[in-house]
């Protein structure tokens, strides 16, 4: 089992910042990877269970399951359905803490999985640096 | 029942603040609440089950217990055994996260408890603000009186960065203007009109923060300004253009900021050679943990402008030739590292055989040692030597600081389309150049001001951030050839007039 944490500080409040998370669906309006997503079967994409299938820039297929929403938590814990990155029993959780010295959010986005020996260390920096870590990124532009 | 949390950044490693917090009876040395403490029995202070029994200022008395500690999750959690404060069934955790993303600690505090009814609010603020944020506040300065310690070892100023930390604890939460020293010319002329005397540092306005300075960058500019040939300081004034320290308080609006953050600036108007500064905060930037505040004091000024130099007003690519006058000065040291990291071959003009060799060390493949010995011209002969290291070619950009005295020699140096930089005038400001002058050789003349660069605040980041990224990388090596006390700025300024300093000088108050 691989466990990869990331996590930063966005000057904004956690108000803010979840309202701009929070979406299952939203994937595309705020990180820099998603080119398009829906959730299937019609479903609302707050209800616990919801499918959303996204389709990456670099043209991947990746299906993720809502399994837990905490708007009195802010956070949010979803699987990987099926993916082109080989990994499996991928289960990641994206929270957020306000920080109450200064109108700021500590945000920490974890993830847990199998893959092969030889994968490890690529899929744990792609995951940790490249999504996570681009994903807070791109909010700490939207909120400068 | 009701439930306070509160939670802040500190800006120090994970492992830095948990070794503290984890020492059940480390209280008294950082929290200012706490008057004495001591563990009952002789336990450790990491026995679960361990009872801490201390003397607030006020004369309170609370015995806790320690209930659970985790080294994995960062997590101390205790509760109140007896108090003479009326608080029931008040248990509290302490919580650390690493902030990955910088290197940061993230610390949630909270705790649960009964109050007298209506006295809640009281005892809400009590503990809130009276113990968790003041312990916030606390801690920070505790891990910064370490550094600050460790710094103070490793440097023969000791004394003098004792006496600062000392004097940052009598007066760090009081309102209104704090009593500072400082550097004041009191008339414009030789380095004997610099005098060391008191003065106050106002509370910080709208848009504005006061810091309190570990570290002051010199500059020739602070000469310039001290001869009053820049009118930047209209004496009695402070001169000083960039330095480093830590943040006391900021103004309405400023939201990059905070008490506590260690901070570093080149700021348009002069007044940092003070030991408490207040200024404009869209200047300021937050420093990264792994850049020292001396480091920081040394290069904003000097390390923002190479980096203007080379990658806005030129852009210089690998296969490049450059020239950087005065190359083992302040300046030049910073554009022959990063001239050279960028690939350029680089030239450099030094006026010693000592400063040719520290040249060489910090990426000038060709040192031109300047002849001091014949008449005041042969002082600025060098288009020959450029000419034969360039194979007649020219140099594609020269970095010059030299001004009047250099011009023709820049002038015969310059390759077709070369772009000869006027960035500083130290022999003298350059006089009208006909422009005919630059069409003999498609030269482009640029005359670039670092805080004109600077002035969009979205830009000041983008080149700090550059500036510290080749710091942390190790691809800058920072020179620091002289520190002086912050009293002693004359000697400073005397030492650099007498072109006898090498890379950049600091003051220490």
């Amino acid at each position: 089992m691989i466990r990869v944490y990331t996590s930063s500080v966005i000057g904004a409040s956690a108000d803010a910042v979840w309202a701009r998370v929070r979406d299952f669906n939203g994937l595309p309006n705020w990180t820099p990877f998603v080119a398009e997503s829906r959730i299937e079967n019609g479903l609302p994409a707050d209800k616990i269970g919801c499918v959303r299938n996204f389709k990456l820039k670099d043209g991947g297929q990746i299906r993720e399951q809502l399994l837990m929403l905490s708007d009195y938590d802010y956070q949010c814990t979803y699987s990987i359905l099926e993916s082109p990155m080989g990994v499996s029993n991928y289960i990641a959780t994206l929270k957020l803490t306000p920080i109450t010295d200064g109108n700021r959010t500590f945000g920490e986005w974890s993830a847990e999985f199998d893959c092969s020996p030889q994968d490890e260390r690529r899929l744990a920096e792609q995951i940790g640096q490249g999504v996570f870590q681009g994903g807070f990124d791109a909010l700490k532009g939207y909120f400068r | 029942m009701q439930r306070i949390i509160r939670s802040t950044i500190i800006d120090a490693p994970i492992a830095d603040v948990w070794a503290v917090l984890r020492d059940f009876n480390s209280h008294t040395a950082w929290h200012t609440v706490v008057a004495e403490s001591r563990i009952e029995n002789d336990e450790p202070s990491d026995q679960i089950g361990c009872v801490r029994n201390f003397t607030l200022a006020d004369g309170n008395q609370i015995r806790e217990q320690l209930i659970a500690l985790s080294d994995k999750d960062y997590i101390s959690t205790y509760c109140i055994l007896d108090a003479t404060l009326p608080l029931e069934r008040y248990v509290a955790t302490v919580k650390l996260s690493p902030v990955t993303d910088g290197n940061r600690t993230f610390w949630h505090w909270q705790s649960t408890f009964d109050a007298p009814r209506g006295r809640e609010a009281e005892f809400a603020d009590l503990v809130g603000k009276g113990v968790y944020e003041a312990g916030f506040e606390g801690l920070r300065r505790y891990l910064l009186e370490g550094r600050r310690a460790d710094a103070a070892k490793a440097t023969p100023t000791a004394a003098l960065q004792g006496n600062a930390m000392r004097s940052q604890f009598t007066s760090a939460s009081s309102a209104g203007a704090m009593a500072c020293d400082a550097v004041f010319v009191e008339r414009h002329g030789g380095p004997e009109v610099l005098s060391y005397r008191s003065a106050y540092a106002p509370a910080p306005a709208a848009g504005e923060v006061r810091i309190r300075h570990t570290a002051i960058g010199v500059n020739y500019i602070d000469v310039y300004v001290r001869k009053g040939l820049y009118p930047l300081v209209t004496p009695p004034g402070i001169p000083g253009m960039e330095g480093a320290g830590t943040v006391i308080d900021v103004g309405a609006g400023v939201a990059h900021l905070l008490p506590g953050d260690r901070v570093a600036y080149a700021a348009p108007q002069p007044g940092a050679y003070a030991t408490i500064r207040t200024l404009d905060a869209s200047q300021v930037v937050r420093l990264p943990p792994t850049v020292s505040d001396i480091t920081a004091a040394a290069v904003m000024l000097k390390g923002m402008t190479a980096e203007y130099l080379l990658t806005r007003t030129t852009r210089i690519r690998a296969g490049d030739t450059v020239l950087v006058h005065a190359a083992a000065g302040g300046a030049g040291l910073l554009l022959c590292q990063w001239a050279a990291h960028l690939g350029a071959a680089v030239i450099g003009t030094v006026s010693s055989d000592d400063k040719a060799r520290l040249a060489r060390e910090h990426g000038c493949a060709h040192p031109i040692v300047l002849s001091r010995t014949g008449r005041e011209f042969d002082a600025y002969r060098f288009a020959d030597a450029v000419m034969a290291i360039t194979h007649g070619r020219g140099v594609e950009a020269i970095y010059d600081g030299l001004g009047q005295a250099a011009m023709e020699e820049n002038l015969a140096s310059l390759a077709l389309t070369g772009h000869w930089v006027s960035y500083g005038q130290a022999s003298g400001a350059l006089p009208a150049i006909p422009v005919e002058r630059l069409n003999a050789k498609s030269a482009t003349l640029s005359r670039p001001v670092l805080f004109h660069y600077t002035a969009d605040a979205a830009r000041l980041r983008a080149m700090a951030a550059n500036l510290f990224e080749m710091l942390e990388r190790g691809r800058l090596k920072v020179h620091i050839g002289q520190r002086f006390p912050l009293s002693a700025a004359a000697e400073a300024h005397r030492a650099i007039e007498a072109r006898g300093t090498t890379g950049c000088t600091v003051l220490l108050p």
